[in-house]
Formats: C-alpha cells, sequence, structure tokens
C-alpha cells in the first residue's frame, strides 16, 4: 500500500515541521530569554542532542520497515539525515562561532589535541560527506561505492555519542541513553537478528494480519 | 574604597566594603526584618510548615529571595580589576550543585527541598575545641562582611559575585587546631531527602573538598552565608560554604556540616572521581589544560567573547608564594 503523491506531499510536509521544530523552540526560547544565563552552552547542548536524535531517528527507518513491512518510510530516511546534518552544522557553527569566535588557533589546537573534540569534528566531517552525496546524481554517480561510502553512517553515530560521552563531566545518563539506541538500531541490522525480525513478520501473515507485501524495487539499504 | 593597605598578602581595598557595610550578625539580622527581607528566612520556615502538613506540592513554598538587598549599592561596586558584578539572577539560576541535579538551572528549580535552619556544623579531628555547633553559636562571634570575589569554573566560565561571609582563619583560629592539623576537610550534608540528587550515585556522597592549613588560613579564603547581602539561597550552598577565589569552583564546597582538621591530605570528591581531571590543589591555571577543553579563556557570564584566564584567578600577587618550589603540573 503505497502513498498516494498527496500523501506523500502530507508526510513530507510533516517530517520538514516537525525536525525545523527544535530549531523554532530553540530561537523562541533565545529570543524570549528561556535560556539560561550562559544561552551559548544551551544552544550547543540543543543543538547536538537534536543531531544524536535525528541520526538515531534516521538508523531505525531500515529496521522498523523490515519490522512492520512498511517499506514506504524509507522516501524519509535521507531528508531526516539531512536534518540530522543541519543540526550538527548548527552545533559545529555554535562552537566556532559564539563559543570561539574564529579563534581559529585555539580551534585547530582543539581539534588535534581533544579526543573530544577530534571525534566529534570527524562525526560531522562524515556526516557533510553523506550530506553532499546524498543527491540523485552522486548516488548514479557512485553506484556501489555510494552504499558503502553511506555505511559511514553507522560510524557518524557511534563517534557521536563518544563525542556526547566525553562531553559530560559526570552524569552521563543521556549519553548512555543514545549509545544504547544505537547499539540496538546497529545490532538490528545483523543477519541473525534480521532473521528473526523476518521470521516474526512470517508468524504474524500466517495468523491472518493484514501486512504490507512491500514493493519489490527494494531501496537502497544503509 | 576606604581602607587601603599594602603588602602581598593584603586583600585589596575594593575587595572590601567599606565600614558602614560591615554587619555583625545580630545587626544583619535585625536590619533584614526592618526593611522587610523575612523573606531570605522564609524558605525554610514554610518547607517546615510544608513538611508538617504533609503536602506533597513543596514548589509551592519556594519563595527564593528574588533581589540584592537594599543596604549597599550593588551597582556600583566592582572587583579590585574594576569588573562588574554578574547578575543577582545569574549568580542564583546558574549552580552547580549536584546534590539538587546536574543541570545549571536544576538547583534553583529543585533545592527548596534543603532546610538550612535549624543547622548545625561539626568541628573535629586534630583541633583542641572539637564540638559541635547549632549554626547561630557559629556565627555569633564573627562579623560578616562582604567581598567581591571571581568565580572560575573549572568548566571555563566566570563569575563576579560579592559574597558576605568572613575568613575562615577567623574560626580556625577559634577551634585552636593541634601541631598535627596539616589539611582540612569539609563535607557536604548527606541526605537524599533534602538532596534529591544524592538519590543518583552521579558523584560518591557526601560531597568532600579540602585545603591545606596554609591554604585554609589564607585571608582570601572565606567561610560564606550570603550574596548580594542576602542569605545564601539553598542552590548557592546554604546556609554555609567555602570560597577559595584562586581555585576552581568545585573546591567550593556547598552546605556544610563538617570541618575536620587532618593530618594527610584529604581525598576530595571530583579527584576520586576522575583523578587525572581535576586534582587536590586545583588553582585556576591558565597553562594547565583539562584533558578535554582547554583553560586558557573562560566564558564570563553576561559577555560574548571570551575572556583570558588569569593565573591564580587573578589572585597570583597574594596566593602564589604558598606554592613555591611546587611542580604547576600538579596543582591543577
Amino acid at each position: 500500500m503505497a502513498l498516494s503523491r498527496k500523501q506523500r506531499v502530507v508526510a513530507k510536509t510533516v517530517v520538514w515541521i516537525a525536525a525545523l521544530t527544535p530549531a523554532a523552540l530553540l530561537a523562541w526560547d533565545f529570543w524570549r530569554g528561556n535560556l539560561s544565563v550562559n544561552p551559548i552552552e544551551d544552544i550547543t547542548n540543543r543543538t547536538g542532542w537534536w543531531t544524536l536524535t535525528l541520526l538515531s531517528v534516521t538508523l531505525a527507518i531500515t529496521p522498523v520497515r523490515r519490522l512492520t513491512g512498511r517499506h514506504d518510510i524509507v522516501r524519509f530516511r535521507r531528508l531526516i539525515g539531512l536534518f540530522a546534518f543541519f543540526y550538527g552544522t548548527l552545533h559545529l557553527l555554535t562552537y566556532i562561532v559564539l563559543d570561539r569566535y574564529f579563534a581559529f588557533g585555539t580551534l585547530l589546537e582543539d581539534i588535534a589535541e581533544r579526543p573530544f573534540i577530534t571525534v566529534g569534528f570527524a562525526t560531522w566531517l562524515i556526516l557533510l560527506s553523506l550530506a553532499l552525496t546524498s543527491t540523485r546524481g552522486w548516488i548514479r554517480r557512485l553506484g556501489k561505492k555510494w552504499r558503502r561510502l553511506h555505511r559511514g553512517v553507522y560510524v557518524a553515530a557511534v563517534l557521536g555519542t563518544i563525542h556526547f560521552y566525553w562531553g559530560v563531566k559526570a552524569d552521563t545518563r543521556e549519553p548512555l541513553w543514545f549509545m544504547g539506541i544505537v547499539a540496538v538500531l546497529l545490532l538490528a541490522r545483523l543477519p541473525a537478528v534480521r532473521r528473526m525480525a523476518g521470521s516474526v513478520r512470517a508468524r504474524r501473515r500466517s495468523a491472518g494480519e493484514r501486512v504490507s507485501a512491500g514493493r519489490r524495487s527494494e531501496p537502497l539499504t544503509p | 574604597m576606604l581602607i587601603r593597605k599594602h603588602g602581598t598578602h593584603d586583600i585589596r581595598s575594593s575587595e572590601i566594603t567599606p565600614e558602614s557595610v560591615f554587619v555583625n550578625r545580630r545587626t544583619f539580622l535585625e536590619r533584614s526584618t526592618k526593611i522587610g527581607l523575612a523573606a531570605a528566612f522564609a524558605p525554610g520556615v514554610l518547607a517546615a510548615c510544608d513538611r508538617s502538613a504533609n503536602t506533597a506540592n513543596a514548589a509551592s513554598s519556594v519563595p527564593v529571595p528574588g533581589e540584592p538587598s537594599q543596604d549597599v549599592d550593588w551597582s556600583r561596586m566592582r572587583s579590585e580589576l574594576g569588573e562588574e558584578l554578574n547578575s543577582y539572577e545569574a549568580v542564583t539560576t546558574y549552580n552547580n550543585f549536584y546534590e539538587f541535579g546536574t543541570g545549571k538551572e536544576d538547583p534553583a528549580r529543585n533545592a527548596h527541598t534543603l532546610e538550612p535552619r535549624p543547622w548545625s556544623i561539626a568541628v573535629e579531628g586534630e583541633v583542641a575545641k572539637p564540638a559541635v555547633y547549632d549554626l547561630e553559636d557559629f556565627l555569633s562571634p564573627v562579623r560578616l562582611e562582604d567581598r567581591v570575589y571571581r568565580l572560575r569554573c573549572v568548566e571555563a566560565w566566570s563569575m563576579v559575585i560579592p559574597w558576605r561571609g568572613f575568613a575562615l582563619a577567623d574560626l580556625i583560629r577559634r577551634v585552636e587546631p593541634t601541631g598535627n592539623a596539616r589539611f582540612v576537610e569539609f563535607t557536604t550534608l548527606n541526605d537524599p531527602e533534602q538532596m534529591p540528587g544524592q538519590r543518583r550515585n552521579v558523584l560518591p556522597w557526601p560531597y568532600v573538598e579540602g585545603l591545606r592549613m596554609d591554604e585554609a588560613n589564607h585571608p582570601l579564603t572565606m567561610l560564606v552565608t550570603g550574596v548580594y547581602g542576602r542569605e545564601l539561597p539553598n542552590q548557592n550552598g546554604a546556609p554555609l560554604r567555602l570560597i577559595v577565589p584562586w581555585k576552581y569552583g568545585f573546591k567550593g564546597v556547598k552546605s556544610i556540616v563538617k570541618i575536620r582538621f587532618v593530618r594527610d591530605m584529604p581525598a576530595t570528591t571530583w579527584a576520586i572521581v576522575a583523578p587525572d581531571e581535576y586534582g587536590f590543589y586545583a588553582n585556576v591555571n591558565p597553562e594547565v589544560d583539562h584533558p578535554r577543553w582547554s583553560q586558557a579563556t573562560e566564558r564570563r557570564i553576561g559577555e560574548f567573547r571570551r575572556r583570558e584566564t588569569l593565573p591564580f584567578n587573578g589572585y597570583g600577587n597574594q596566593v602564589a608564594s604558598m606554592y613555591a618550589g611546587m611542580d604547576p603540573r600538579t596543582l591543577y
């Protein structure tokens, strides 16, 4: 049961609005003075948090698709991934412009010497390369290599959570949550786990539930 | 301002309030009541009512005193380097006090559960006069004064804050430490009922900090009972906290219940949690980076561009001599 054209437009609009809402709320809170007396810290934390959240959502699409048989949701994967990159870029720009105010000397030193920042920057570089090659043209041009390159999203997700974990002082709850979520989403891609999920679906189907047969033109897999 | 002394160990004149502002505790209390500052003492009272009434809605009893006292013109007060004060709002809404949550704004939200009255403080260990003091007795002989200090957090932000309190050295004289006392150890209240953050093991509770005796006796080292002329709000460490302005903020242990004089260097909380990141001395030092970030600059709360961090947070001329001959690398 593929979405109609109209449904697709509506769904994409919803994704756009949902993904831009955190940025809008942040701007609103800044404008209204709802942030703490150290707003740069709040902006840094919130944009970083949304980067990881949207990365997790991106990674969740394939397992959810397999589990539910709703193959059409893969349409939104690229868009959500690009929004993850959008928040990651805001996060980096907050650091470069608001926090350091273009003090490139110390920025380079940070990137070179502090693993916490090295890892965060590496995460952004990966997201950048994925965002740049996310167009139809690049997918065609890179062919098989494209799939390999875009498995980099797994690396980005792992590095992103490590960056968060190393960034906090003592309260590691949230970074550990993200690590757990990313771990589950990566494990869900192991062939053994996929087979298990497949058998769940088969059982459901035999139990007479209505399950989408899925579209034959299998979308790209990462 | 009015008093001017010279010498390496002097407190700069501008850090000392004029005589007119000096208040001993009794007149402070009187005056507070007179100009309607009773609110400063209301949290404890209301919290007590709240408890006896057994209401769950503690949030309704949070009359956190919302503004500075009116007995001093705070707007004209400056640090000895001419720096403006951070606002009362900044000082009381942006706090690291993990006993009330790890977010900066958590303490201001959650600290209403702390009951800073009645309060007792145990002075023990290598002292001639160990005792458990009631807070009122503990404070009755001291003369409170206002001092403007920079507070430099290890997280690379800073504020300028007018504390009200007294020199720790005054207390040390009173309790007569023995010759064996080489360090002082301070302990925060350990009570998950009052300090909900202690229900999780973010840090090993209770929070412990310490100073070497010469540091503890240094005239800049302060026991603080108030800020901006008010009693300390709970989130700032009511009713009694330590301030050591040349050290990172985490040395400023809050809501102190025990002061212990000891022979050996105490094991202090952050140094236990991450010994390679937080040392015992924790002197502000732009040259020694935290492993995860640079300490060369800091953000003064309220400012956009970062400032250069000063060695010993700008108090080097008064304190550096205490560390002569020590490897500065060990002083983080």
